[in-house]
């Protein structure tokens, strides 16, 4: 049989899987761990979609290999809500009506989550650069950033 | 059953609130399924081969290698789509489209395709297919295929005697005679104006699963603006009964005009049919750009006179518009909107459909009408200068209102462009002061929005719950809005009602969500299925009291006895009259299945304010304010959410989308990096205002607004370039590259 | 009798210099069917679609719709979007 053995945790529960060399981590989660939350936009790191966080940094899953996650901490979209609490970013997204066909939203709440864990009281262009990195073309970004302004807000206990 | 669809002016408790939508929190935690996060047990995968030429003859196709590779369970050449069109040339369009025939038209024109075990092997049998091709001479570039030595692009393509050979169809809209125009007028401008090509650019490749089994029947999942339209074509083209196929929309990540046209979906569906397996076909991005629709690259020639006064005598216009090798409806629809904005006595627009060796046009988000409006609203600002007036007061003066012969024929009821135009007027950000390097521009326009076929049930649960099933695609959170109309005619909370997209198989009909007809056309049914469901839920209750019908009138969501000789009785809630159906009658529905017709236009009014680096022709958008009337705005949050993508839409391509050609026919930049979109540090807040004038065709007064945002900004942006530079700009995108030639040219000139 | 104003590929089609035309019809079913009768060179731009503006309110393909007297009846290309 072939193909590369990976132990990895992700979300905080140990995983276990078997890849091909060139298979991308993103490639991983969604044809073999079943974890669709992270999309393919592109393939080739321009887009922001598929972002997670390896090893308390932001990437695109899509650029980093499947076999790159041995050993690593995997954070991705479905282990940022508390079973059914939500987190402060997802309910202010909801709220603020920062999405609406959904698709670049997972890449966004990963991105954002990691800005104001990095920066917790972001001006509005820390906050435009720093999701500089992710794709909208529904939104034209304006209720993005301020559901990340608010959820900032709140988070500070403010 | 007929139903009255006139406009009520009423006191609404639950449209025009902000409740959070139903599919939100599958959405925000990654849960929502999209075209590519399904999968059917035993699938394969599928992959396109794609011609390297922008024109090339197939001589042949030698799958012999790709079928023998182990793993590979069926290789797919035109040869196993037989042409079922029976002389419906837009079929057959279609279908060489999805798979070249016998000529390669494009550079990205599907020629092959496999379905394999696992990716790996599907892309290895790819490389094993060789074609022989014969290269053909190509045309890429709109002012090079309009000339009479051009490569032919199309065999059967030519419109009349007398065009080139490269132009599909002419047509001409107009009344008066724009020549006694002209004279009449003191100032005439007559510029010409280019713009490329842009695509939809939605975040989420086409993607499905496609299941053919041997007695017929099939069934796809897919990423679509419509099930029903992908159903037919797909069972048209490959001889399927529309029965047998059971589409079902996956959640879609952003359409915009582009997945309302089929492209690999008849393919995964005839892989599937070959390999006796499902099999899932998702496009790389690289693929979306090359081998699915953008929009037409244009070149328009306007000519426009005005008295010093400021009233227009006259305007013409010749549109060219590309359409790939397929003429289609994009010169006509440039055509038709160019001038719609205005009040003119003397109008002629031409339409000229040229053939082009690029991608098949598709629709993108008010077709054909942003490129127009460009080049009139970039004359029109050239014109106020030339005469001392303000911009918006040229429009003003001109505007379209009730009563008005539009430019392309119908005379204008109830319209809000006025409205837009006064607001605008008395708007903060024209009193805003402007910086170095700093332009402000305004700019208009206009989508005629569309009605069409329609079907929705409303199903009330035994616990009193309703279920509101609808067919059009919620493609921004619609589905919220469904539930609040749903919830305001029954008269019960908003968290009563759940919104569903039903599949293929579950409901009568629904023509795709295009030409802002979403909320519209399903508004307009979910009143008339709830108005059904009252009058039986009046009946069960007049059943339930032992009294007349007629003395049941339905308010605040309970069925109540009028009048003085029913005094004693008690008011029943539909959770008690739902409760009793088993036993008065059996399951409570409303339905309703129409054309819906009489759909609004939607006018807007934008303004713009750029700075412009002069050194590198670098463009900021400082500000960006979008006003546009939206009849009634069902769900607030998502009529400015409407606003505020088509708008950047329209800046991205104003400043910086484009497609690019080689010499060699080829497209160089088919990926994110080098067709840049807009991103969050590109762009300021965007403000938006909505106006509500009502339509007098739907009971709230709706009107669609999905689509005039993106008409206005490229003539907004371009004025507030041209102002911010002292040049005026003719050419979209304004790149840097091309702002600092214009401003080099115009230092020489 | 109703009279139809159209768009001018249709005008010409229909051999008409004045852009319009008199139909006797009473919805828009009849008034389509009639003009195929009375003028055969409008056949392709049927297969291709016709928009019926009534008073200024669009209807695509619904043959049901009557045609109040004295409205005024515009034919255009069938309307689609993006």
């Amino acid at each position: 049989m072939s193909g590369i053995a990976v132990t990895t945790t992700i979300n905080g529960d140990t995983v276990e899987f078997l890849c091909q060399a060139e298979e991308t981590l993103l490639d991983v989660l969604r044809n073999r761990l079943g974890m669709t939350g992270a999309k393919e936009g592109c393939g080739t790191g321009d887009c922001g979609a598929c972002s997670v966080v390896v090893d308390g940094r932001l990437v695109c899953s899509c650029l980093v290999l499947g076999a790159e996650a041995e050993g690593r901490k995997i954070e991705t979209i479905e282990g940022i809500a508390d079973g059914d609490t939500l987190h402060p970013l997802q309910e202010k997204f909801i709220e603020h009506a920062a999405l609406q066909c959904g698709v670049c939203t997972p890449g966004f709440l990963v991105a954002a989550k990691d800005l104001l864990e990095r920066n917790p009281d972001p001006t509005e262009e820390e906050i435009r650069f720093g999701l500089a990195g992710n794709l909208c073309r529904c939104t034209g970004y304006d209720k993005i950033v301020r559901a990340v302004q608010d959820a900032a807000k709140e988070m500070r206990g403010a | 059953m007929g139903m009255d669809q006139t406009f009520k002016n009423k006191a609404f408790k639950m449209v025009g609130t902000r409740p959070e939508r139903p599919d939100g929190f599958d959405k925000v935690t990654g849960r929502a399924r999209y075209g590519a996060d399904f999968n059917m047990p035993g699938q394969l995968v599928g992959r396109i081969l794609r011609s390297p030429h922008a024109h090339a003859r197939i001589k042949s196709i030698d799958t012999s290698k790709a079928e023998a590779l182990q793993g590979v369970k069926a290789v797919l050449t035109a040869a196993d789509l037989p042409d079922l069109s029976d002389g419906d040339s837009g079929l057959f369009n279609t279908l060489e489209n999805c798979m070249a025939r016998t000529v390669a038209r494009y550079d990205g024109h599907a020629v092959a395709a496999v379905a394999a075990v696992d990716t790996r092997t599907a892309k290895e049998a790819l490389k094993l297919i060789k074609v022989d091709y014969e290269v053909l001479p190509h045309v890429t570039e709109i002012e090079d295929a309009i000339k009479d030595t051009a490569p032919v692009v199309r065999e059967n393509a030519k419109a009349e005697a007398g065009l080139p050979h490269n132009i599909g169809s002419t047509i001409e809209f107009g009344h008066g005679d724009p020549e006694t125009g002209f004279k009449n007028a003191d100032v005439v401008i007559e510029r010409t104006f280019k713009t490329e090509q842009s695509h939809q650019g939605y975040i989420e490749p086409h993607a499905c699963v496609g299941n053919v089994n041997a007695d017929g029947t099939a069934e796809l999942w897919v990423c679509t603006q419509g099930a029903f339209g992908y159903r037919q074509d797909c069972a048209s083209l490959l001889g399927l009964d529309v029965s047998k196929l059971r589409v079902t929309s996956s959640e879609i990540g952003g359409g915009f005009g582009g997945k309302t046209h089929v492209w690999a979906e008849p393919i995964a569906l005839a892989l599937s049919r070959k390999a006796g397996r499902p099999v899932k076909l998702v496009l790389s991005r690289e693929e979306v750009f090359r081998g699915t629709g953008p929009t037409s690259a244009t070149k328009i020639d306007v000519k426009i006179g005005v008295t010093k006064d400021g009233r227009i005598t006259a305007g013409y216009a010749d549109c060219y518009y590309t359409s790939g090798p397929y003429p289609s409806v994009w010169a006509e629809l440039g055509a038709t909107t160019a001038f719609s904005c205005y009040d003119l006595e003397h109008v002629k627009t031409i339409g000229y459909e040229v053939v082009v060796n690029r991608p098949k046009t598709a629709a993108y988000r008010a077709p054909s009408a942003p490129m127009a409006a460009f080049a009139i609203e970039s004359v029109l600002d050239e014109l106020a200068e030339k005469i001392g007036m303000d911009p918006l007061e040229l429009r003003i003066k001109n505007a379209a209102k009730e009563g008005t012969q539009s430019s392309y024929g119908p005379v204008y009821g109830p319209i809000g462009f006025g409205e837009t135009l006064a607001a605008a007027k008395n708007h903060p950000h024209l009193k805003a002061p402007l910086g170095k390097n700093q332009g402000r521009g305004i700019a208009c326009g206009y989508w005629f929005n569309i009605g069409g076929q329609t079907c929705t049930d409303l199903n009330i649960g035994v616990d009193g719950t309703v279920t509101l099933t609808i067919g059009t695609v919620d493609v921004g959170g619609s589905r919220a809005s469904m539930s609040l109309v749903a919830a305001e005619e029954l008269g019960i909370p908003y968290e009563q009602v759940r919104t569903v997209v039903a599949d293929t198989s579950s409901l009568g009909h629904n023509d795709m969500t295009e030409g802002s007809r979403g909320t519209f056309s399903s508004s307009l049914t979910t009143i008339f299925a709830a108005r059904n469901a009252i009058e039986i839920l009046r009946e069960r209750a007049a059943l339930m009291l032992g009294i007349p019908v007629d003395d049941i009138v339905w308010e605040g969501g309970e069925a109540r006895a009028k009048g003085d000789s029913h005094g004693n009785l008690p008011a029943l809630s539909l959770k008690e009259i739902a409760k009793a159906a088993p036993k008065t009658g059996g399951p409570i529905a409303g339905h309703s299945e129409i054309t819906a017709d009489g759909a609004g236009a939607s006018f807007g009014t934008h303004i713009c304010d750029v700075e412009v680096d002069p050194e590198t022709g670098s463009t900021r958008v400082v500000r960006y304010t979008v006003i546009q009337d939206a009849g009634k705005a069902v769900h607030p949050d998502y009529v400015e959410g409407q606003f505020q993508g088509g708008a950047v839409q329209g800046i991205g391509w104003a400043l910086n989308e484009e497609y690019i050609y080689g010499e060699d026919g080829r497209l160089q930049n088919p990926g994110f990096l080098d067709y840049r979109i807009p991103v969050c540090s590109d762009l300021p807040m965007i403000d938006t205002h909505i106006v509500e004038v009502p339509n007098p065709n739907h009971p709230y007064g709706v009107r669609g607004v999905g689509e005039t945002p993106i008409v206005p900004p490229l003539a907004a942006v371009a004025n507030a370039v041209s102002h911010a530079i002292g040049v005026r700009m003719t050419h979209i995108p304004m790149s840097p590259p091309r702002i600092v030639a214009a401003l080099e040219a115009a230092k020489a000139g | 009798m109703v009279e139809v104003k159209l768009w001018g590929a249709l005008s010409a089609s229909l051999g008409s210099d004045t852009g319009r035309v008199d139909i006797e019809a009473k919805t828009i079913g009849e008034l389509l069917k009639k003009l195929v009768e009375e003028y055969p060179g409008v056949e392709p731009y049927m297969t291709r679609g016709i928009s019926v503006s009534i008073d200024g309110v669009i209807y695509r393909d619904n043959w049901t719709k009557e045609l109040p007297e004295g409205a005024e009846i515009y034919l255009l290309p069938r309307m689609a979007g993006g």
